[in-house]
């Protein structure tokens, strides 16, 4: 086993995932990804994520930003590329590929 | 139903609308769009769905005290900018006024991945931001189908463009949708959108008929309301949009007693000793180097001597031509143009459409206000006029002249083979007065004929005049032609 070395070296800002996640309100479909994204973060990130929340209900001006027509839209912002992920991540399979976290 | 009654209940919940200050549409539409609906705009690329669509949304802002939220998928916020920066809208100072909303909506398809439902929770609150933003009455949303491109599940799409049909009405904004005309007879937009659009649909086409580029506007639907059912050919100019007609046929204008002399001393006599009718129609036919033009420029002459304003299109010569040709035959056309009473307005024939040439001449009338006008020879326009439709559109801008009490005179050249008091589209019909000249062999020589073969509201000769065109002018010869 590595030492308390490497355990911050992934704590450090450069290998911290940068999660952010738009949502159109608080529906069904936000209240799937908020618990898929919760469970990717604790159980197979250990935390080692960085997550907004993003409810463009109550702040419609951010939706510019990222230009976001679907929601839920997840972006992972680091690691790059970048990647953008739509819908309520029901299809955990998808997710967990497409934000490299399985092969 | 009676029939009486149907038409009472449809007066009664008519829509009330909203002008959208486009030359033209909001007359074919009797009034412009339905109030707080959304209206499909349906066309293919480059028929002007973009610059109709801002055309409403700024004509809202600057003559209508309406702000306006424009929200585009296919162009830029600074291209946008610089392409009706030519029209005379300035986009920059409307938004930082506060009364513009402009954004666009970035189509990138590339690394979407799709995991779970979805919908376009995102796009409304785009939508919406837009709006409240700037508490815009009038939106347009420019080419959204653009959407469809974006997502695999086509299904989802339709059902929330349903959706945003339906919000926007509860936002209570009168909206423009556009969106890319479908292939093929049956489809109207390529994904099938109107089928939200219930309560109007617009459809812009361009096509290429001889050469020339037409490109025309149909109301499909509007419901609750009485509208065109025509194509309306239309034209993209300086200044935006223009729909042909600009009026509707209508035969209530004042008719005038008064009487304009015809320049010529003779045809006077003919025409009851005074000469045509103020602001009615005359029409002056006959083959080649019958003697048209000459006619035309005596009875401009005539307007210009008498200090009115005499606006001359002239279709086949130069101004310059024309006015050394007529000095020929005594009449100085040059010192009108001087004094700014005489105007020139030459155009070829085939250099545009014919609906170009009628918006221009419409145009041109609109700034110089003349009492009179030539169009010398009105058979060039209509040669080039390859729709029924036009022929009567014609029609239309002789109405408007008349409306106007503008006098006019047309000339038309007939063809030597043809039965030389026929014209070429039956325009004799709508005009007042009704002028042959023939060219006729004689003996070892040409003789040179004028009668009269209608003219509304005159005791008029029935008698056929022999005349010279002389270095003196138009001289009609009393003696009757044996």
């Amino acid at each position: 086993m590595a030492g308390k070395g490497d355990c911050s070296m992934t704590h450090s800002d450069k290998n911290l995932y940068d999660l952010r996640l738009y949502i159109f309100g608080k529906t069904g479909k936000s209240e799937t990804a908020i618990k898929t994204l919760r469970y990717i973060r604790h159980d197979l990130l250990q935390d080692n994520c960085h997550l907004e929340i993003i409810d463009l209900l109550e702040q419609p001006e951010r939706g510019e930003d990222d230009q976001i027509l679907a929601t839920p839209t997840l972006i992972r912002r680091y690691p790059t590329p970048v990647r953008r992920i739509i819908g309520d991540l029901s299809e955990l399979g998808k997710v967990l590929v497409s934000l490299e976290l399985k092969p | 139903m009676t029939a009486d009654r149907k038409a009472e209940r449809l007066q009664n919940r008519s829509v009330q609308k909203v002008p959208t200050g486009i030359k033209g549409l909001d007359e074919i539409t009797g009034g412009g769009l339905p109030k707080n609906r959304p209206t499909l705009i349906c066309g293919g690329p480059g028929c002007g769905k973009t610059l109709l669509s801002m055309e409403y949304i700024v004509n809202g802002i600057n003559r209508f005290g309406e702000n306006g939220a424009y929200i585009s998928f296919d162009e830029s916020v600074k291209d946008l900018t610089e392409n009706v920066a030519s029209l005379g809208f300035d986009i920059d100072t409307m938004v930082a006024g506060c009364s513009l909303s402009i954004s666009e909506i970035v189509i990138n398809a590339e690394n979407i991945i799709e995991a779970g439902e979805y919908d376009l929770g995102g796009l409304f609150s785009r939508i919406g931001h837009a709006i409240d933003s700037v508490t815009a009455k009038r939106v347009a949303i420019d080419g959204i189908e653009a959407i469809f491109s974006l997502f695999s599940n086509q299904s989802i799409i339709r059902l929330e463009l349903k959706r945003l049909f339906r919000w926007l009405k509860e936002k209570e904004v009168t909206a423009i949708i556009t969106c890319e005309r479908g292939e093929g007879k049956t489809l109207i937009s390529r994904h099938g959108i109107e089928e939200y659009a219930s309560d109007c649909v617009i459809l812009l086409d361009q096509r290429v008929i001889d050469q020339t580029a037409i490109r025309r506007l149909h109301i499909l639907k509007y419901r609750g309301s009485l509208h065109g059912t025509n194509e309306y050919p239309f034209l993209v100019t300086g200044k935006g949009i223009s729909i042909l007609p600009i009026t509707s046929m209508q035969l209530d204008y004042d008719v005038s007693g008064e009487r304009i002399p015809t320049g010529i001393k003779g045809l006077d006599q003919m025409l009851s000793g005074k000469g045509y009718f103020y602001g009615s129609s005359i029409l002056v036919s006959g083959t080649a180097g019958t003697g048209k033009s000459s006619l035309a420029a005596h009875f401009a002459a005539s307007i210009c001597a008498r200090g009115k304003p005499c606006l001359y299109f002239a279709f086949e010569e130069s101004a310059n031509q024309i006015i050394r040709n007529m000095q020929s035959i005594g009449l100085d056309l040059s010192a009108y143009v001087d004094q700014g009473l005489l105007k020139f307005h030459a155009m070829r024939p085939t250099q545009y459409g014919v609906e170009m040439h009628l918006l221009t001449i419409h145009d041109v009338i609109d700034s110089f206000r003349p009492a009179a006008v030539v169009i010398d020879p009105v058979s060039n326009l209509t040669s080039i006029a390859v729709i029924a439709d036009i022929k009567s559109m014609f029609a239309r801008l002789l109405d408007t002249l008349k409306n106007s009490q503008i006098t006019t005179l047309s000339t038309d050249l007939t063809t030597g083979g043809r039965y030389q008091e026929s014209t070429e589209i039956g325009l004799s019909s709508i005009m007042d007065t009704w002028i042959v000249l023939k060219n006729r062999e004689k003996n070892d020589h040409r003789e040179r004929i004028i009668e009269i073969i209608k003219s509304r509201g005159m005791a008029h000769t029935a008698s056929i005049n022999r005349f010279e065109i002389t270095a003196a002018g138009f001289v009609i010869s009393k003696e009757k032609v044996k």
